[in-house]
């Protein structure tokens, strides 16, 4: 093939390839020129929320910022609602450009992910209840005390970092209001969270706990962009770092509450530093899987005793509302019934947190108890229903030979009726325990750390799914295949004798 | 052991429908008395009322001192002594599945008599033995053959010592050979000093064994013959 022509080959080659490239981003990302970004409104002011004015926009400063990105780059900003903790997997697999909201800087998201300059400084301040703000100055002083944090946060994992050295217990939220509302209510002793939150909550509370002046760390949010978007990034720094300049930032700062002599400096540092500034973010961390082992041997083991003390719960529970509903009195029946349709037809989810946060007024449980509770009293639902059909399954003959034998009903229950049907119940019982290993997930909303959650951190620390969902996936494997294969023999025994 | 059974006037409605329209029934200790008639003719229900399983609509059953009146069958409370004067051995396979052929036999006697296991497991033993299924103690119901399982729940129903014992179609699942050696059982039983009650469609087997029998024919017996006459 002659020089020439192979060269014009591979221009029409590639500029196909940059064709179909270009065409399929524009798809992924919605067209170019609208700047898609993703946020969590969910997270509130001063970050992005909903506009009490006009619910279907938000307002918050890193709207803004998002603001400024996208008219910098001369396209319509667009917001789209995302999960926090999603927001970075979100961005990295192209639901949208860029994703903010107070995203922290840290080494692993720069690793895995084009991140802009830092914004925004932030502290890590630790708010305390009023009578306590003399004795608990620090993380130092709160050895053996549980302390309350946003989960899968710089936040967190100082805290983490805590236990270790000074027997901090961390307690994990799924979000930034319950920790404050807990921490008044006296079931945590203090909370670490970035001083922009602490603030906030302080003026929705009005008062109940005091900030301590002096920050436990350090950390910046930025946006973040897919790691191929480096271009895209370096763009949007280069308007920050005008909007830094021109006041913008500072204006918009300033009108949310948020500016103060820190960001000044901060900006200052930014200015005055060459275009290849990369933040410190929250420091090296050892990222490697050994590092993460026994914290994720931890979690699985309070996800096993969890599942095993709420499938005791449910099959004792179960039993009885079984026994009831087939042996007992009208009216018993009918509450019984109420209480399994009732169960049956609400979300787990939601009776956690009816339990954990809407009876703490009446009866304050602590949130493994409330978790074995809620587990336990939900999947006793379940159980009864199977033991239910299964005593209902014995031969009547079975029952009227007990009789003419004199077998009282309590006796031909325990000696005739109740081991058939278990064998009946057997299978069942073990997809139920199966099914309930998996929903242990669920109890995170009520701040225990179990093995997804600590699975969700640990992606989070070191920005990718794949090594942790595939560890996690073996962990809950590894629990319960085993179960499975000792029911199936139990139930073979059983059958056979 | 010798209490007769007295059946009168027994009468048995089931929903628009009368099965059993007067019944008199009387069967002395030591006779056996084969209950027949076509299929749907009443002999399950009479036993089954006798056995104080389902209610009956008028007329009285009494045997020895325990009386069923009309009515909803009383509590199990009040059955005691009808349970342990009574055994029953019903049509097909109630043999309870999970329990070896031993533990069928020694459950009533443990845990309703009281007996220590090992005099249970004595009677047992020995009962089995004079039923000839005495090699299949530690059997599982689903091991055994159709004759053997109706000889372990004879053993079952007989090893509370009942005065009356009443059976339901006892020959279904066996063959002829095994019919001849239940209806020498069922004799040597009587000879015991014990009543049986046989439903029955077997006029072979009721003439081999039956001190006389009783037909039901639209719900009534019709009158009385004994089968070798």
């Amino acid at each position: 093939m002659f020089p020439a022509m192979r060269s014009a080959l591979v221009a029409t080659a590639a500029a196909l390839v940059v064709l179909v490239t270009a065409c399929g981003s524009r798809d992924a990302t919605g067209g170019t020129q609208e700047f898609r970004w993703g946020g969590d409104a969910e997270g509130g002011a001063p970050f992005v929320e909903a506009d009490p004015a006009d619910p279907t926009r938000v307002r918050g400063f890193d709207v803004d910022v998002a603001g400024m990105i996208a008219h910098g780059l001369g396209r319509e900003p667009r917001f789209v609602q995302v999960q926090w903790a999603s927001i970075v997997a979100s961005t990295e697999r192209g639901d949208f450009h860029a994703g903010l909201s107070g995203i922290e800087d840290s080494r692993e998201l720069r690793e895995r992910h084009s991140v802009s300059l830092p914004y925004f400084e932030f502290r890590e301040v630790l708010a305390v209840r009023a009578v306590d703000s003399a004795r608990f100055r620090g993380l130092r002083d709160l050895a053996r005390r549980r302390v309350a944090t946003l989960g899968s946060t710089m936040a967190y994992q100082i805290l983490v970092d805590a236990q270790r050295q000074s027997g901090v217990v961390p307690v994990s939220y799924d979000d930034d209001v319950h920790p404050y509302g807990d921490l008044v209510a006296g079931r945590v002793d203090a909370v670490l969270l970035d001083h922009v939150i602490a603030e906030r909550s302080l003026r929705r509370l009005g008062g109940g706990f005091v900030v301590q002046p002096n920050a436990a760390a350090t950390g910046y949010y930025v946006a973040v962009f897919a790691r191929a978007d480096s271009a895209l990034r370096d763009s949007a720094n280069a308007i920050l770092r005008a909007r830094m300049a021109d006041g913008a930032l500072e204006q918009s700062f300033r009108t949310w509450g948020v500016w103060d002599a820190a960001q000044a400096a901060h900006f200052a540092r930014t200015l005055a530093a060459d275009s290849s500034l990369t933040s410190a973010g929250a420091g090296a961390r050892d990222q490697s899987i050994t590092a993460y082992l026994p914290s994720l041997a931890r979690a699985a083991a309070i996800t096993l005793v969890l599942s095993c003390l709420s499938m005791a719960l449910a099959v004792i529970i179960g039993a009885g509302i079984a026994a009831g509903r087939v042996y007992g009195p009208r009216m018993v029946r009918i509450a019984l019934t109420a209480y399994v349709e009732v169960i049956r037809g609400t979300p787990v989810l939601l009776q956690l947190f009816v339990l954990y946060y809407g009876l703490s007024s009446v009866v304050r449980l602590p949130a493994f108890l409330a978790a074995v509770l809620g587990l336990g009293l939900n999947y006793a639902a379940y159980e009864s229903e199977v033991y239910r059909s299964a005593l209902e399954a014995i031969p009547r003959a079975q029952l009227e030979a007990a009789r003419t034998l004199g077998l009282s009903e309590w006796l031909t229950l325990r000696l005739v009726r109740g081991p058939q049907a278990l064998r009946l119940a057997l299978a069942p019982m073990t997809n139920d325990f199966v099914a309930l290993l998996k929903d242990s997930s669920l109890v995170s909303v009520i701040t225990v750390v179990e093995l997804t959650k600590q699975t969700a951190i640990y992606a989070t620390n070191v920005g990718s799914w794949l090594v942790p969902g595939v560890l996690c996936a073996i962990v809950y494997l590894a629990m319960s295949l085993p179960l499975s294969l000792y029911a199936r023999r139990l139930e073979r025994r059983l059958s056979t004798s | 052991m010798s209490i007769a059974l007295e059946v009168r006037a027994l009468e048995v409605v089931r929903g628009k429908r009368t099965v059993l329209r007067g019944v008199d029934l009387d069967v002395a200790p030591g006779e056996v008395c084969a209950l027949m008639g076509p299929s749907g003719a009443g002999k399950s229900t009479a036993l089954r009322a006798i056995a104080a399983l389902e209610p009956f609509t008028a007329g009285r059953i009494a045997f020895g001192e325990v009386v069923l009146d009309p009515g909803r069958v009383p509590p199990e409370s009040r059955l005691r002594e009808l349970r342990r004067n009574v055994g029953m051995v019903f049509q097909g396979h109630t043999l309870f599945d999970h329990l070896t052929v031993l533990d069928n036999v020694t459950l009533a006697p443990t845990h309703v008599l009281g007996w220590t296991a090992e005099r249970a497991t004595k009677e047992a033993h020995a009962l089995l033995t004079s039923l000839g299924v005495e090699h299949r103690a530690n059997a599982y119901p689903r091991e055994i053959s159709g004759g053997e399982a109706q000889r372990v729940a004879i053993a079952r129903a007989l090893v509370l010592g009942p005065s009356l014992l009443l059976m339901d179609e006892p020959t279904s699942a066996l063959d002829p050979e095994r019919r001849g050696a239940l209806a020498t059982t069922l004799r040597e039983l009587a000879r015991q000093g014990r009543a049986l009650l046989i439903a029955t469609h077997d006029v072979e087997f009721a003439r081999a064994c039956a001190d006389k029998v009783a037909t039901l024919q639209d719900g009534r017996i019709a009158p009385a013959t004994t089968p070798k006459s």
